[in-house]
């Protein structure tokens, strides 16, 4: 009997556990807040806190300091050649590996990731072993009197390094599971490949590419290394990014914070936008399947 | 339009698909493509869309070859599996989209839609999107757009897979119908046998990649061509035993050995329609319980048992089931009046063996 009764209570240990999986839930969701709180929270209120704490004139005339508004056009300028480029080449890509066999096909999916997995100082040194006087193409470079590091063409050549994996990776799980069906039926239909693409293929992955362009914007605008390598630190000729850092290691506190909490801005803007974007993309999804199901 | 394959293969890597299928179809015909799942139905009807190209052999339709063909200037009207109906655009410009890309003139194309809407039942939705609609109707958003552009052939690939079954016995008939209306020859793709037999004018039977038989249900019924079409068709009793001085026994039942040396196996094969069954128990040979009984309409099919544990399936008809007075748990005397010597499952099958109707014959046939 007293063996049947321990039997009896181990076997609803897990739902006589309520008060042990609240002590545990509490511990947890405590550790997650302070987590968040001491290392994300605290910083983000500390730049504006620093930004603003000289009161709202110091802070505008940081902004209005042309130096800064030449970095913010710098910053845009990038950012503008960089994301479109890698949003047709993050289509091209997602197209082809989830649409075509072709051989290398493993090998390409595993590149597109190599920018997330190799430091960015290390891509702004492979640009200059490319590009730099020293480097491979330097003195060809040189002979055609045409700058790439140290000016506007490196510094897209490293955005764009960096931001290649995003709209692919968006594209590609989402191309994944919708399957050949639609396209199929578009060509059968009569549709060419390009108007296939266009009217079938790009509606449906129209909120993922979107997603994957946000998150391409905001590391092109906040993209510090591997720039830092191939920029020539002159005011007014080099990013947000590195003007924050710039200023700071000048001591010019509050504007430095001025132009970050332009940045964080952007990021937060880009955070709100993205989970605006992830629910249009699971409502679409939803959608998709119920119209296979039934 | 006609289409015909002349040894058309499909090889995947090193698997074959298709192996080496000839048919032909003549023009309107109401043709079904029947096999099982990974016989290579799906993958002769892509070729034929022109969604997947042959590995080898030479496909026709309406006598041009058409192997290199592109899809787009195939003229085929295609019905996937799930419908593919585009979840971003109305019914209305789902139906359309064939006419818009093939630069229709906008009041022409709208006219065809309204048509189609109305031959197909979907007034008042052409608004609509696609999940907003029933399984039935996707279906019928499906076939429309599929013939919006007044296809000559019409491909279907397991249209009635995705609906349950009461709206998948209306869609069959209104299938046969529209095909009746339409005059489009039409291939439909099916692992179910009920339905290919059903719908279709004729039947092309595959399995493992291989054509196993062409022919009209009654035809692919009646006279299987091996094994693996009679038991695709219908229901088989296949029975096996040793034979041992000239008799196979098999349980209770006797048969001559056909030839089967003394120590091999003869397989035999019936249908259930084959076995007659009496309550005198003194009328027919072999003895039986009457275990189950399975009501489908104006037929039952009956399981009976033998002593020795054989289970045997029947069919019989509803007045006779009562005429007879059979129910479950009653002994039955019965006899299988014809059936057929089985080789391996892809090997010819030998004509019926027919048994005279009297008790105690069958020995030394």
């Amino acid at each position: 009997m007293a063996g049947h009764v321990s039997h009896h209570s181990s076997s609803h240990a897990p739902a006589s556990g309520p008060t042990e999986s609240l002590a545990i839930r509490c511990l947890l969701i405590g550790l997650a807040l302070v987590f968040v709180g001491l290392f994300l929270l605290l910083p983000l209120a500390s730049v504006f806190g620093e930004a603003f704490g000289r009161g709202l004139k110091p802070y505008l005339d940081a902004l209005r300091d042309p130096r800064t508004l030449a970095s913010l056009r710098l910053t845009v300028l990038l950012a503008v050649i960089v994301v479109p480029l890698n949003t047709v080449f993050g289509v091209a890509a997602a197209w082809a590996i989830t649409r075509f066999r072709f051989p290398g096909k493993p090998l390409l999916v595993t590149l597109i990731d190599l920018p997330f997995a190799i430091s960015p100082v290390v891509v702004g040194v492979m640009l200059l072993v490319l590009f730099g006087a020293q480097g491979y193409f330097g003195p060809w470079l040189r002979e055609h009197d045409f700058r790439i590091v140290f000016a506007l063409p490196g510094m897209v050549l490293a955005t764009l390094f960096v931001t290649i994996p995003f709209v692919a990776r968006e594209l590609i799980p989402l191309m994944q599971s919708r399957g050949p069906d639609l396209e199929e039926a578009a060509l059968t239909l009569g549709a060419s490949g390009w108007q296939t693409f266009w009217h079938v293929t790009l509606p449906g992955v129209r909120w993922a590419v979107l997603y994957g362009v946000i998150l391409a914007n905001a590391r092109a605008m906040g993209e510090f290394g591997a720039v830092y390598v191939v920029s020539k630190p002159v005011p007014g000729e080099i990013p947000l990014a590195l003007w924050v850092d710039t200023l700071n290691s000048e001591h010019q506190g509050t504007a430095a914070f001025a132009v970050a909490s332009l940045l964080t801005f952007l990021a937060i803007a880009t955070l709100v936008v993205k989970a605006w974007l992830e629910s249009r993309q699971h409502r679409e999804m939803a959608r998709g399947q119920s119209s296979h199901t039934e | 339009m006609s289409i015909e394959l002349r040894s058309v293969s499909k090889r995947f890597g090193d698997v074959a698909a298709v192996d080496q299928v000839s048919f032909s179809v003549a023009d309107r015909e109401l043709v079904a493509l029947l096999g099982p799942s990974g016989g290579g139905k799906t993958t002769v009807l892509r070729m034929i869309a022109g969604l997947e190209t042959p590995s080898a052999g030479d496909l026709f339709i309406g006598g041009r070859r058409v192997n290199e063909v592109p899809v787009q200037d195939r003229n085929i009207g295609f019905v996937f599996q799930n419908y593919a109906l585009f979840p971003t655009m109305t019914v209305a410009d789902n139906i359309a989209f064939g006419l818009k890309v093939r630069k229709w003139k906008p009041a022409e194309s709208s006219a065809r839609v309204e048509e189609l809407l109305g031959v197909f039942g979907l007034e008042g939705l052409a608004r609509r999107f696609p999940h907003q609609l029933s399984g039935g109707k996707r279906q019928r958003v499906a076939i429309a757009r599929a013939l919006a552009p007044r296809p000559q052939l019409l491909l279907l690939d397991e249209p009635f897979a995705a609906v349950d079954a009461k709206i998948r016995q209306e869609l069959r008939e209104w299938l046969v119908r529209l095909h009746n209306e339409l005059h489009v020859t039409t291939l439909f793709v099916t692992h179910d046998q009920e339905e290919a037999m059903e719908v279709a004018s004729r039947i092309v039977i595959f399995s493992r990649g291989r054509l196993e038989q062409i022919g009209s249900p009654r035809e692919v019924y009646e006279q299987p061509v091996n094994e693996f079409v009679a038991r695709f068709i219908g229901v088989l009793n296949v029975l096996e035993g040793p034979v041992q001085n000239t008799e196979a026994r098999i349980g209770e039942l006797v048969f001559p050995s056909h030839g089967v040396p003394d120590g091999g196996t003869l397989r035999i094969g019936f249908r259930p329609y084959a076995v007659q069954m009496s309550r005198n128990l003194g009328e027919f040979r072999y003895i039986a319980t009457l275990r189950h009984t399975y009501f489908l309409g104006i037929l039952l099919r009956v399981e009976i048992e033998l002593d020795s544990g054989l289970v045997i399936k029947a069919r019989i008809t509803k007045e006779d089931y009562a005429r007879l007075g059979l129910a479950d748990g009653v002994r039955v005397s019965f006899q299988i009046r014809e059936y057929r010597v089985l080789s391996s499952e892809a090997g010819p099958l030998t004509p019926e063996v027919q048994v005279p109707s009297q008790p105690h014959i069958a020995e030394g046939i």
